[in-house]
């Protein structure tokens, strides 16, 4: 059985996977390599995030399970990549209020929309205050739109 | 693939947004809890075999082990986040939710939503928990009953384990 190579799911990699004794070794996938890092490290801000993911920083962290001599490139990548995209992400999400926001989160990964979602509900919470609606009673929203599908979330 | 029911369990679930509680899928439940029971049955069987000398096995056993794991942690998020939603409903229906939303849970989950709104003290008297309704406790103790409330609204949810 050495030598085989399989595809298998991240869980079973981790369970099966021990630093002591080399039970499997795992390839990084390619997105992790140095060829897209490096593309990455040029302009992280242009990347289509959930076309290349979704999880790309969830699956990225994951990665580092695996005692891959190149974890500390990988993990460096993942962290400038956060940090140079996240300004792009806050000010957008800040900024659009009441619009139609599908090309601002189309190439964002599922963490960068869990932010920028996190970050329209502060706008929203905070000009609804503004407007002295806070203080309304309204119907809960959760009632109202009960079942009715919400536009769904682009799938990968 | 192992866990593949308990996963489509959560998918579904993850699916249905706004707050929406799809169908307790009993059936699909209870092939995924079939499927810990025969891995775990499996395991039995070869740890003894392998405690015997047949180590070619071990590697085998680790294998079922993680399925086992990867079963019990998406069974555990589903019922979880169907309390979560519950629990979520129950506060903006009120203590009645509308009987379609009810079609659509277990019978333990509405034996757990109805006591979810009455709460013991110490000294034995139980407070009704409506919406806006306040209420104070300089008791140590309530946090204490509350969580091992929960934990029996978990484990009446029908879930059991062997500890594997």
């Amino acid at each position: 059985m050495q030598g085989t190579k399989l595809e298998i799911p991240l869980w079973l990699a981790k369970g099966l996977h021990d630093s002591k004794r080399r039970i499997i070794s795992v390839e990084l996938p390619k997105i992790y390599k140095e060829a897209w890092r490096t593309v990455f490290s040029a302009d992280a801000t242009v990347v289509d995030l959930h076309k290349l993911g979704p999880y790309y920083y969830g699956f990225g962290s994951q990665l580092l399970n695996f005692d891959n001599p190149e974890n500390p490139e990988i993990a460096q990548t993942l962290l400038q990549t956060f940090i140079s995209r996240f300004r792009h992400i806050m000010d957008s999400s800040q900024n659009a209020y009441n619009e139609d926001t599908s090309v601002l989160v189309a190439r964002l990964d599922e963490l960068e929309r869990a932010l920028f979602q996190a970050g329209q509900k502060g706008l929203n919470d905070f000009q609804c205050w503004e407007k002295g609606q806070a203080s309304q009673i309204t119907a809960s929203s959760l009632v109202q739109n009960y079942g009715k599908r919400k536009f769904p979330e682009m799938d990968g | 693939m192992a866990g593949e029911r308990a996963a489509g369990l959560v998918r579904e679930l993850h699916r249905a947004a706004g707050g929406h509680l799809p169908p307790f899928r009993v059936e699909e439940l209870r092939q995924a809890l079939e499927e810990m029971r025969a891995l775990y049955e499996q395991n039995q069987a070869d740890v003894s075999e392998a405690k015997a000398g047949r180590t070619d096995l071990i590697f085998l056993i680790r294998f079922r082990h993680c399925c086992l794991l990867r079963n019990q942690r998406c069974i555990l998020a589903y019922l979880y986040d169907r309390l979560l939603r519950i629990r979520a409903l129950r506060w903006e229906y009120g203590s009645v939710l509308p009987n379609t939303i009810q079609f659509h849970m277990s019978a333990e989950e509405v034996r757990c939503l109805r006591d979810y709104g009455e709460f013991e003290i110490d000294d034995g008297t139980t407070v009704l928990l409506k919406k806006n309704s306040q209420f104070c406790s300089t008791s140590q103790v309530l946090p204490v009953k509350l969580l091992a409330h929960i934990a029996n609204c978990l484990h009446g949810s029908g879930l059991q384990f062997s500890s594997a």
